[in-house]
């Protein structure tokens, strides 16, 4: 008889997140990953501080925009991502109901 | 006054005149001398009374008597400044004075009073004191004098005062800590409230749950443990979901021309090239740690049209090792989205149609497991074990079925064992059924104590009829392919003698029910209609076919990997002789190419090859044509036109095969 194996065994690992982030940081092109709370306080960063004091400020307030707008259209919709490409890079910003994450990237490099 | 008595003097007057001469006092006669001592008295009527008639003497006079005065003017008019005219008085004084008399009395506490008294007083003892102090005596004398006569008050009213003690005043306060204060604020827009409903909803049925489910001391410490963990990790597992769509994001623009060429990218020259088409290379996706190991199964999924699985392992006998399920997703290419290690080679898999999320995985060790890509956990849900009926050698093919009669879900594996196994996922267990027994017709060996046993043929490859529920096929490592039906566990329906080597794959046609296509190590494809025992077409690809696949657009249309690192790929109804394309698509030349799977919906294959790479490619124009109707026709659409299209070829080659035989 086949055993159900045991759900405990094994589960994911914790730091795939982590591997994640690394993994982006090491794409073509990144040049910054920032982590920013609801509040719009940095908690993770790979740049200096001024920048992501900078960025953290500024797009918090950006992204809170953007889903109220979608969210005012229509309630049950909610904002994926938002991506705002300039001349130089490209600020791709994830927002999530507690997070939401930054990554500055300059895909022709 | 005067006028009532005047009245009375006539009525008195009348009476008189009439007791003696009638009523004839008007005429006034002169009483004659003789008469006159009857009367004692005599009225004389004076010489200036008035004559009145009778009716004048009884005529009646009213008189009012008012307290007005009669001399009293009644008409006195003012001038008056704020009307500019003249205004009769409303009311005049009625008082009329008869007579005045100046009295000389005086109050005695008057001043004249007083004054006179002094003098009185002060002529009696004024011969003292003369001169000047005169009226210093007087004012002396009179302040004595009213000394004497002080006036009292008539209450004998005294004041009387006192001051107390003024207490002084001093401050003291307190002062306590502040609450602590928050700042609060809030919008409410239409999106707020409607989370917060969805909260509540969301309490409501987990409690609901709650009060349902019996909790097992199993679950429980597994929850507790949960927790524990929860609240341990760092905040950064929560962002999870929000950095693999960034890093999907980020992938998007590293390859952005890839994906813009797989959206967009058709290529024109294909026009210029009458039949012939080719195959744009698109992302190539790989896994640091499955370099070693060899792609021994690729499927698409269904329902995610951008996921496909890739299993891991290795056809080399003695390089037996361990594998890898991996998942990949167009949308990232650089890292996969699960990856379960395994500890025996993968060689075959498959997703289930409807349940996206189930993957049956045949190992080389005969195993065979199914994983649930929803669990958390990195090990199969079921797998089969010795004493379950696991095969003894290894599996090459699972191919998951339509539910049973008790809605478990059931899939069947082929193994070099000779068996084809079905296995149904009751619960917690994986029950296994015989389906069929390959055996070698004829061969028979001689077992110990001289029992004969039928040599068991080595299964390879097997696929199921789209339509026909309970028929397959069976491909063997000696080369032969089998008919069979799920109901017979014994005999096949047909035999093929395909080809000279072991089968490697063999699929059914998607379009046309009874075209069917198998490919072999002896460098063949041959395409067959069930019904004949001959194959239709053979093509000869110059090396070792490891896998070859129909289209799922059109039923003529098939592609073919060999291991010299060649995609071939064809369309019968443009070419039956050869491929439309032919075109190497790894970079090393030693690559073997060991799978190919088209994507159902999308114009890319994927290709695996033995080193780990899964390369995916998009086809051009010219091998996705549609059948050109006539003009002025409307373009059928749908499968019959394919059946039609096979069927004509079909048609074509029987005849002159009829002949040919």
């Amino acid at each position: 008889i086949a055993t159900f194996l045991g759900r405990k065994l094994q589960p994911r690992p914790q730091n795939e997140v982590e591997e994640t982030l690394k993994r982006i940081q090491g794409q073509k092109g990144v040049q910054g990953i920032i982590i920013v709370n609801a509040e719009g306080i940095p908690i993770k960063t790979t740049l200096d501080n001024s920048s992501t004091v900078q960025y953290a400020g500024l797009i918090h307030q950006l992204v809170m925009k953007a889903r109220s707008t979608v969210r005012d259209i229509d309630p049950q919709n909610d904002l994926t991502f938002l991506r705002v490409r300039s001349k130089k890079n490209e600020i791709m910003i994830a927002p999530d109901k507690d997070y939401f994450l930054i990554v500055i990237q300059n895909p022709s490099d | 006054s005067t006028s009532a008595t005047n009245e009375k003097t006539n009525m008195l007057l009348m009476s008189v005149w009439s007791c003696f001469f009638g009523q004839d006092e008007e005429d006034g006669t002169e009483m004659g001398e003789g008469d006159e001592w009857m009367q004692g008295k005599t009225l004389i009527k004076p010489l200036d009374q008035l004559d009145l008639t009778e009716a004048e003497l009884k005529e009646e006079f009213t008189r009012i008597l008012t307290a007005n005065n009669p001399h009293a003017p009644q008409n006195i008019v003012r001038y008056s400044f704020k009307e500019r005219s003249y205004k009769p008085i409303s009311s005049v004084d009625q008082l009329a004075v008869h007579f005045v008399l100046e009295g000389n009395l005086l109050h005695q506490d008057s001043d004249e009073a007083r004054r006179q008294r002094a003098k009185q007083g002060g002529e009696d003892a004024g011969d003292v004191e003369e001169g000047g102090g005169e009226e210093r005596a007087d004012s002396v004398e009179s302040k004595v004098g009213k000394k004497e006569q002080k006036i009292t008050n008539q209450f004998n009213f005294s004041e009387r005062a006192s001051q107390t003690l003024n207490n002084p005043l001093r401050e003291r306060g307190c002062q306590t800590e502040p609450p602590p204060r928050a700042n609060f604020s809030a919008t409410a827009n239409q999106w707020e409230i409607y989370d917060v409903y969805l909260e509540v909803l969301q309490k409501q049925e987990k409690n609901k749950e709650k009060a349902k489910a019996v909790p097992k001391k199993d679950d429980d410490k597994g929850k507790k443990k949960m927790m524990l963990v929860e609240t341990q990790s760092d905040d950064i597992t929560k962002v999870a979901k929000v950095a693999k769509i960034i890093e999907r994001m980020v992938n998007q623009n590293t390859f952005d021309d890839i994906a813009q060429d797989f959206k967009y990218f058709e290529d024109a020259s294909d026009e210029y090239r009458e039949q012939e088409g080719t195959l744009l290379p698109l992302w190539k996706f790989q896994y640091d740690k499955a370099k070693r190991l060899s792609v021994t199964a690729l499927c698409w999924n269904e329902s995610y049209k951008d996921l496909f699985a890739v299993g891991l392992g290795s056809y080399d006998f003695t390089k037996q090792g361990r594998g890898m399920l991996v998942f990949y997703s167009l949308k990232n290419s650089t890292f996969p989205e699960y990856i379960y290690p395994t500890t025996s080679g993968i060689l075959c898999l498959d997703i289930h149609k409807h349940l996206p999320y189930l993957v049956a995985v045949g190992f080389y060790d005969g195993c065979v497991a199914v994983y649930n890509l929803k669990e958390e956990t990195l090990q199969p849900i079921y797998k089969s074990t010795a004493k379950s009926g696991k095969h003894t050698d290894p599996v090459w093919q699972v191919k998951w079925q339509k539910d049973d009669m008790d809605n478990n879900h059931n899939f069947f594996s082929v193994s070099s064992d000779g068996r084809v196994v079905s296995w149904t996922l009751v619960k917690n267990e994986l029950v296994f059924t015989d389906i069929i027994k390959l055996s070698l017709a004829g061969a028979v060996s001689e077992g110990p104590e001289g029992v004969q046993l039928p040599i068991m043929a080595c299964g390879t490859s097997f696929d199921f009829h789209k339509q026909i529920d309970y028929l397959f096929l069976v491909g063997t490592e000696e080369g032969k392919i089998h008919k069979c039906s799920k109901a017979y566990s014994s005999q096949f329906l047909e035999t093929y003698n395909a080809h000279n080597m072991a089968v490697d794959a063999v699929k059914w046609n998607h379009f046309h029910t009874k075209v069917f296509i198998s490919c072999s190590s002896d460098w063949t494809v041959k395409i067959w209609d069930h019904t004949i025992k001959t194959p239709m077409f053979t093509f000869d690809l110059n090396a070792s076919v490891g896998d070859v696949a129909w289209s799922p657009y059109s039923s003529t249309v098939f592609a073919a990997v060999t291991t010299d690192g060649k995609v071939h790929t064809f369309d019968l109804s443009i070419n039956k002789y050869e491929a439309i394309c032919q075109q190497p698509v790894v970079a090393k030349k030693k690559t073997k190419l060991t799978h190919i799977e088209f994507n159902p919906v999308y114009p890319i294959i994927i290709v695996g090859d033995d080193r780990g790479y899964v390369t995916s490619l998009k086809l051009s124009p010219n091998l996705r044509k549609k059948p050109k109707e006539k003009k002025g026709q409307e373009l059928p659409k749908g499968p019959e036109v394919e059946i039609a299209k096979m069927e004509k070829l079909l048609s074509l080659l029987r005849e002159p095969e009829n002949s040919n035989a």
